[in-house]
């Protein structure tokens, strides 16, 4: 009998769990085996056989295929739209295929990503699923995606700690198990409500930060040292808009480019005209400060990077650039944020003591002249 | 009377004269930076994001340096030829780049985005109308700056074509325009190579639609442009070239992936990588490209 086939696919961020859901219902004979998590060796060897200056996503899925390789895969699949991320496939294949691998690349790029090409593309690979079948599997995996994101936002709102990741954790177990629309929806609304429960109001309104960035870097931990999770650790309510919904349903450009109230006037490519109009907005909503946080060289972040500057200047707004790299260091990486951390919650501090001030001024500025004589 | 400032970087080098004759036919009196030199280049350094590329920080040197000496930068959003046709990203950013570095510049700008045919002629229309031009003056300017455009891409096609007979080894110098005409950059290079007694020859001179049909003989999935129609005259003339020598800026972002295919699919010529900085030094660029065609020269004698 022919060996089942096994497919491996990169990481990011969790989103394995609804493309092993989605995997697992496309192709119910073969075995689906995502990449073992990144770790630093990971990083490592997909920075060994990659170009020099690639961003840094490419880096680590080379790593993810390799180890999924090695792990027995047989299949790969990557996507690919976007600025370089869609042509990412053509050379990984290449580059795989040279170090002497044996396997079938699944690339669904720009020219692969019709919806009559991925059908076709998934039943020569064996799936069994006319095209409404297949449809309803994709079905689920959008609507895991959201039910996933919607937890995970609500998460990061609330700083992570009173065992909300827990309570998240618990969740995408339970989805790995989910078969429909309905069933996700109500899985998802049960989780929901725990979480309310569990988190308590705050006894401060804690510092707000956005993060707005490119994809990747934003989305997944590793690559951006667990920023978020530092950030829930100091107490800190993180907005962060990106996620795969907001790439799969997200504003188009033309009501994006309103929002970036002339801080752009024109695309910039990829994600970085939703980084101005997501900072924008941050500076609307009176937020603390914002990270921008990308890859070396990415460029249509770099191409934010001068609207941004102005955007921080004009509304007063600390923002902190960070491009991350493999050779970047924890520890450097860590006391910048935590002098940006420690510098708007001063600035907070201050704007407190000010407003006090301007409330009961006379009593306050009795005292502050009793002490500087 | 307004005088419009062209920065001599990015898209200059390759719609340099389109531009030049257009804005002479309309009697718009124009200024193009002078060439890139270490003067300009700590000006553009001074003024973009240090990990920007190196083209970036020239074209932004370009623009400070004009940016007294004129009253409009002219400054075009080049996004896409075709469905499959793109520029880099960088291209799509250049004027939100340029207006929010330099804030009190004014823009004039054209932008191709569509994709579709006459894309062209109707931006450069729309153009004319912004200058407050007639339209049919409008058209006929462009039809001349075209014409004139197409008289020296194809003059640069048949010098090509002549040095390919050459008896002297014959080196293609695999690169972006803007890498490949700006003198401080190509320009040094291909300097070398004729020092050390080699014919540079550049893949931008060859004809851009066979080479981007040309393209897929490589690669069947790259969309950007400029390095589509590299690609292409790569694959034309690796038969006839005795070295291939692939330029690139640090950190060019397309360059970065289409050069590494280039480099892992194209073996049947001596292939080199030569990678640009701003702290880039004339002996190391030497040293490199001497044992290159040393190389080449040693293959010659065995082969």
């Amino acid at each position: 009998m022919k060996q089942p086939r096994v497919i491996s696919f990169p990481h990011m961020a969790d989103y394995a769990v609804p493309l092993e859901l989605l995997f697992g219902r496309l192709f119910p004979h073969a075995e689906i085996r995502p990449a073992p998590p990144i770790t630093k060796e990971t990083a490592v060897l997909g920075a060994r056989h990659s170009p020099d200056f690639i961003c840094e996503p490419f880096k680590y899925n080379m790593g993810n295929f390799i180890e999924g390789l090695e792990a027995g895969a047989d299949t790969l699949f990557q996507t690919g739209t976007g600025c370089r991320y869609g042509y990412y496939g053509e050379l990984q294949e290449q580059i795989l295929t040279d170090l002497g691998y044996d396997f079938q690349f699944i690339c669904l790029n720009r020219d692969g990503v019709r919806p009559r090409q991925v059908y076709n593309t998934l039943r020569t690979l064996g799936s069994p699923l006319t095209l409404p079948r297949m449809a309803g599997a994709f079905a689920v995996a959008v609507e895991s995606i959201r039910a996933k994101d919607k937890l995970a936002d609500y998460v990061r709102r609330h700083g992570g700690g009173n065992g909300l990741e827990d309570i998240y954790n618990k969740f995408l177990q339970a989805l790995l198990i989910a078969d429909s629309v309905p069933k996700i929806f109500t899985l998802m609304r049960a989780h929901l409500k725990q979480m309310q429960d569990t988190s308590q109001t705050q006894p401060a309104p804690p510092l707000r930060v956005g993060i707005v960035g490119d994809l990747y870097t934003v989305m997944e931990p590793f690559s951006n040292y667990d920023l978020e999770r530092k950030l829930a650790k100091r107490g800190v309510s993180i907005s962060r808009r990106m996620s795969v919904t907001f790439l799969l349903f997200g504003p188009p450009n033309r009501r994006t480019l309103r929002q970036a109230e002339g801080y752009l006037r024109y695309p910039v490519g990829a994600n970085g005209l939703d980084s101005v109009a997501q900072s924008v907005s941050y500076a609307k909503q009176g937020f603390d400060g914002v990270i921008h946080a990308k890859a070396f060289g990415c460029t249509p972040e770099l191409n934010a990077v001068p609207a941004l500057m102005n955007l921080s200047r004009d509304c007063d707004m600390p923002i902190l650039h960070l491009s991350f790299d493999t050779h970047l260091s924890p520890a450097g990486f860590e006391t910048r944020l935590e002098a940006f951390l420690d510098m708007i919650e001063m600035r907070r501090q201050q704007r407190h003591a000010d407003t006090c001030k301007s409330r009961d001024g006379h009593r306050f500025h009795l005292h502050q002249r009793r002490g500087t004589r | 009377m307004t005088t419009i400032g062209i920065p001599r970087a990015l898209g200059y080098h390759r719609y340099g004269t389109l531009w030049e004759t257009f804005f002479d036919e309309l009697d718009i009196p124009f200024l193009v930076s002078p060439e890139t030199n270490q003067a300009i280049q700590s000006q553009g350094v001074r003024h973009t994001v240090d990990e920007s590329c190196l083209p970036l920080k020239l074209y932004m040197g370009h623009a400070a340096h004009l940016l007294d000496k004129c009253d409009a930068l002219f400054v075009p959003r080049l996004e896409r030829l075709g469905p499959r046709d793109e520029f880099c990203v960088r291209f799509w950013g250049l004027p939100d780049t340029v207006s929010a570095t330099f804030q009190k510049a004014q823009l004039l700008t054209y932008e191709l985005n569509s994709g579709l045919p006459g894309t062209h002629e109707r931006a450069f229309l729309k153009l004319g109308r912004t200058l407050g031009k007639h339209p049919i003056t409008t058209a006929r300017a462009y039809a001349r700056a075209q014409a004139r455009q197409r008289e020296v891409d194809f003059h640069r096609f048949s010098y090509a074509r002549a040095e390919l007979q050459a008896t002297a080894p014959r080196i293609l110098l695999a690169a972006n325009p803007y890498i490949t005409y700006d003198p401080y950059l190509g320009g040094t290079v291909a300097r070398l190579i004729a020092h050390l007694g080699g014919v540079p020859i550049f893949t931008d001179a060859w004809n851009r639609t066979q080479c981007r049909a040309q393209a897929r003989e490589i690669s069947t999935d790259l969309y950007w442009t400029l390095n589509r129609e590299m690609m292409g005259a790569v694959h034309q003339a690796r038969s006839q070239v005795d070295g291939i020598l692939l330029l690139t800026a640090f950190p060019c972002g397309s360059d970065c992936l289409a050069n590494e295919l280039i480099l892992r699919r194209v073996n049947d010529v001596p292939v080199i990588q030569i990678l640009l900085d701003e702290h880039q030094s004339h002996e190391g660029l030497t040293t490199r490209i001497e044992s290159f065609m040393d190389m080449l020269e040693g293959r010659r004698r065995i082969g």
